[in-house]
């Protein structure tokens, strides 16, 4: 069996079925500018990813059902978020006020948030990270950014199925001539080497500013 | 006019607003988002880039014939139309923005002013030939 099989059965329910059968990952975009709220989208719809873009922290809170407004306690399932893409700078309330109020949520804290500033200042971002913003992006965000964290937030994904995969994997197969787990694939192997991206550690931080 | 001459045309005008500092990479970035699907997205953006500035360039013209100045204000505006360029990769017009945030920094109000008209040249002269650019391609995609 490719390991690429074996990974896709595996894969939790957090990806959201799209109409072609393919798991995506649903990506929420906050940005007050038209242009970039434009951009964005189609640079995560060209990623295939699934996208819902807002305008505004508010509208961002709204959606993800953590605007204050009485709701039952359906709200995590109604609404799946893979992703947080949020602009720094917005009028009212900032993606630092929006991040803040994510990771206070017991119910979305565990997204990813990435925050986009087209201001490179060593403050802001450390500020972000230290809130527990997974990434910081200069903008214009790039193809390659978009590609990048998709492929962080997949990984992620997929750690949550190996384990699961590996434990059935390992006490059906016994047989001493299989060197070779389906896991085993270049994919999971990176996983060690893996980039900026990784569970936040003084030296990371000190990577991603190196980084930028 | 035959399609490849006037296809040649478009790619002349493109390479010189790249050669000349017109617009940057994140010109080319948007480009490498079009697909079949979606045919005219650069041209899109653009538009989209010039009918929402329209909107900052009134507020900044208005907000330099408030007396007093609120240069908080015009800082903020510029911050936004700064971003814009920056999106579409209006390379020229970004530079200029940086000038006019500095004099606004140590409100210079005539430093902003002469500023902001020369942003205002370079906005629309990229403008005028980003149209063309666009029309020569419309027109050669037509030619069969």
């Amino acid at each position: 069996m490719a390991g690429g099989e074996v990974l896709r059965q595996n894969l939790p329910e957090k990806l959201e079925e799209s109409p072609s059968g393919a798991n995506e990952l649903h990506v929420l975009a906050v940005d007050d500018s038209l242009v970039d709220r434009k951009v964005i989208e189609r640079l995560l719809k060209i990623s295939s990813c699934k996208v819902t873009v807002v305008e505004s922290g508010t509208r961002a809170l709204q959606y993800l059902g953590l605007d204050g407004d009485k709701k039952s306690s359906i709200g995590f399932d109604s609404v799946k978020v893979n992703l947080i893409m949020t602009d720094y700078s917005m009028p009212g309330m900032t993606g630092y006020d929006l991040l803040k109020k994510i990771k206070e949520s017991s119910v979305f804290r565990e997204i990813p948030v990435v925050i986009m500033s087209s201001e490179n200042i060593l403050t802001r971002i450390d500020r972000c990270l230290e809130e527990g913003a997974e990434d910081f992006l200069l903008k214009p965000v790039k193809l390659s950014d978009v590609r990048r964290l998709k492929d962080f937030i997949m990984r992620g994904e997929v750690k949550e199925g190996e384990k699961r995969c590996c434990k059935r994997s390992r006490s059906e197969d016994c047989s001493p001539s299989s060197m070779t787990h389906p896991c085993d694939s270049s994919l999971l192997s990176s996983l060690s080497s893996s980039s900026v991206l990784s569970p936040l550690s003084p030296s990371t931080l000190s990577s991603k500013k190196s980084r930028l | 006019m035959d399609k490849v001459r006037l296809q040649r045309e478009a790619a002349f005008i493109r390479s010189s607003l790249l050669d000349q500092g017109y617009l940057d990479e994140q010109f080319i970035q948007l480009e490498e988002l079009q697909d079949n699907d979606n045919p005219n997205f650069v041209e899109e953006v653009v538009t989209l880039f010039y009918t929402d500035s329209a909107r900052l360039i009134y507020n900044i013209d208005q907000a330099l014939l408030s007396n007093p100045t609120d240069f908080t204000k015009l800082d903020d505006y510029m911050h936004q139309f700064k971003g814009s360029c920056s999106s579409i990769g209006a390379k020229k017009v970004k530079n200029e923005c940086n000038g006019f945030g500095e004099y606004c920094e140590v409100q210079n109000y005539d430093g902003c002013f002469r500023t902001f008209q020369q942003i205002k040249q370079e906005y629309i002269t990229l403008k005028k030939k980003l149209e063309t650019y666009f029309q020569l391609l419309k027109e050669a995609a037509q030619i069969k």
